[in-house]
């Protein structure tokens, strides 16, 4: 019978805790999942270990783990994973990881799955406007949307093997530009506080990156904000045509909600929503809305924020 | 000179709604469009031609509807246009297969897509495709530099990474700072008289098959408020009822 493995997501070099809702979503397929932790040190797999479900855990150690290419990881993945269904988070870099191990298997790949239903997989299509179930016949790779499953519980002491394995790198890291800020990406927050044109003007921001400060959150921005001021970057766009982002909570301010934004961030867990226009769309998505201009709620959200996290 | 690719897709507009008929999305009354993100890869693919030379093929998969996507990448200034006939829908297995033996039969040097479609969002066929030539890929790109081989940045964790790409190589793009030229009407001209080179290739079976669509779960209505300092309420809210903060 084959197996059911979990590639366990790597941030920064170490475990990242997603992986605990991947071996949730292994179980959900109906086995008890072995864990490959791709890594240049075995000891990083000790992330992973306290994790409970997983029936064993793979540290596959490389120096090919060192830096992120797509082809190096792919090879070196596909020659320690035994045949059957992989699963993996779905960021950005794991979705491409992917994509590129179920090519090497010929086998096919369904991308941002949310629910698992026997063999049925369901998944965002439209930008979160409709959803898609379909049904797996054969070995496939998943990535499994983050904030989705519950973590499976801690407390395991899964026994760890370590495996030799290798890869061509295809590409090399030339430079890395580390952000200016401090402040996290909207594709890497839990918590994201975004500003629509209704801020009034760029220098307002600084009201959001102040309770992004607060909250350890990001700073994220609509397509009409965007696009009307040059000094708010596509990076922070959140929507169809920027990022798709499922945060636990998300907090927009001076966003009306089009159709285009709701598409990117309508799955997050917790929504607030804070605009003067009580007929905003907005307000039909958010758990907490807020009929109020900026410059009213925001200094009282800041000073509750900053004496809660004192 | 080399032969540059780049990977189109129709469809539906962005900003419409889109309703379903029976437990299937029907797209009848929605306008179709470039993906977005396709936008940026056709740019990239004639700033790649403007650096190195070589002529720039547009790609799409699809039925005759799907013709118009290639005439708006001829019309943007794509120098040949190729359809893989195809009424079917394909799981990425055989979707990749498909491109993977046309774009060998090319001899190209680089394929450029978005770094997902607006419709499934899953931004497999770039670095899949990859996979089945034996080639480089970087996914998400938000800058391409042209030269012997290509200097790309990407996203990475705490800031941008810029990677060295040796060519062949698939990249798929991400908007970045990019300015997309639009077209003009000597460009839409020729492409109203441009031909399509449809192309039929064998797809091998789909493993991942569609059950259904639905609309997604309906939220139950969330507590409002009026005036702004109701935010201290919700701010208690976040930390004690939904456990955010």
């Amino acid at each position: 019978m084959s197996e059911t493995i979990v590639i366990a997501e790597i941030v920064k070099g170490a475990v990242h805790s997603t992986t605990a809702e991947l071996i949730t979503a292994a179980q959900a397929l109906g086995s008890q999942p072995v864990v490959i932790v791709p890594c240049t040190d075995a000891g990083t797999a000790d992330g992973a270990s306290g994790m409970s479900g997983a029936s064993r855990i793979v540290a596959a150690k490389s120096d090919v783990f060192a830096n992120y290419d797509a082809a190096g990881w792919a090879a070196a993945l596909d020659a320690v994973a035994p045949s059957g269904v992989i699963i993996a988070s779905a960021s950005p870099q794991s979705k491409d990881l992917a994509a590129r191990i179920a090519a090497r298997r010929g086998i096919s790949v369904v991308q941002d799955v949310v629910k698992i239903d026997g063999h049925n997989l369901t998944s965002p299509i439209y930008s979160g406007k409709a959803m898609q179930t379909v049904a797996l016949s054969g070995d496939a790779v998943l990535t499994v949307r983050p904030n989705v499953f519950d973590a499976a519980p801690t407390g395991g002491s899964t026994e760890i093997s370590v495996v030799d394995t290798t890869g061509d790198m295809a590409t090399a890291v030339q430079e890395f530009m580390a952000r200016a800020s401090s402040r996290l990406d909207v594709a890497e927050a839990n918590i994201i506080i975004s500003g629509g044109r209704g801020m009034g003007s760029p220098d307002n921001f600084v009201h959001l990156e102040s309770i992004a400060d607060t909250l350890g959150a990001a700073v994220g921005a609509s397509r009409a904000a965007v696009d009307t001021w040059e000094s708010i970057p596509h990076s922070m766009q959140v929507g169809q045509t920027g990022k798709t982002v499922n945060p636990n909570l998300y907090i927009a301010v001076g966003i009306s909600g089009a159709i285009q934004h709701l598409a990117g961030m309508r799955s997050s867990k917790y929504i607030v929503a804070i605009n003067k226009d009580a007929d905003a769309p907005i307000f039909q998505h958010a758990d907490y809305g807020i009929v109020a201009t900026w410059e009213e709620a925001l200094p009282v959200l800041q000073s509750t924020l900053s004496a809660m996290m004192a | 000179m080399s032969n540059i690719i780049v990977l189109v897709k129709q469809v539906p507009d962005t900003n419409a709604r889109i309703v379903l008929s029976g437990d299937r999305v029907d797209l009848s009354a929605v306008k179709k469009v470039m993906s977005p993100y396709d936008e940026f890869a056709v740019e990239t693919a004639l700033q790649h031609r403007e650096a190195n030379g070589g002529e720039v093929t547009a790609i799409t998969v699809g039925d005759a509807g799907a013709d118009k996507v290639l005439k708006d990448a001829k019309a943007i200034g794509v120098d040949h246009i190729v359809r893989i006939d195809s009424s079917e829908s394909h799981d990425s297995n055989a979707l990749q297969t498909v491109l993977a033996s046309v774009v060998k039969s090319m001899d190209a040097s680089v394929v450029y897509c978005g770094k997902s479609a607006a419709d499934t969002g899953a931004g497999s066929t770039g670095p899949g495709l990859a996979e089945r030539l034996g080639w480089a890929s970087v996914s998400n790109s938000i800058s391409v530099s042209f030269g012997e081989q290509l200097s790309v940045v990407t996203p990475s964790a705490g800031g941008n990474a810029r990677y060295t790409v040796p060519l062949p190589a698939v990249v798929s793009c991400d908007k970045g700072d990019m300015k997309v030229r639009k077209p003009n009407v000597k460009g839409i001209m020729q492409a109203k008289r441009a031909k399509v080179d449809v192309q039929t290739v064998d797809a091998p079976a789909s493993t991942v098959s569609i059950v259904s669509h639905s609309m997604p779960p309906a939220k139950p209505a969330g507590k409002s408020y009026d005036g702004g300092a109701a935010a201290a309420e919700v701010a208690q809210l976040l930390r004690d009822e939904a456990n955010v903060i």
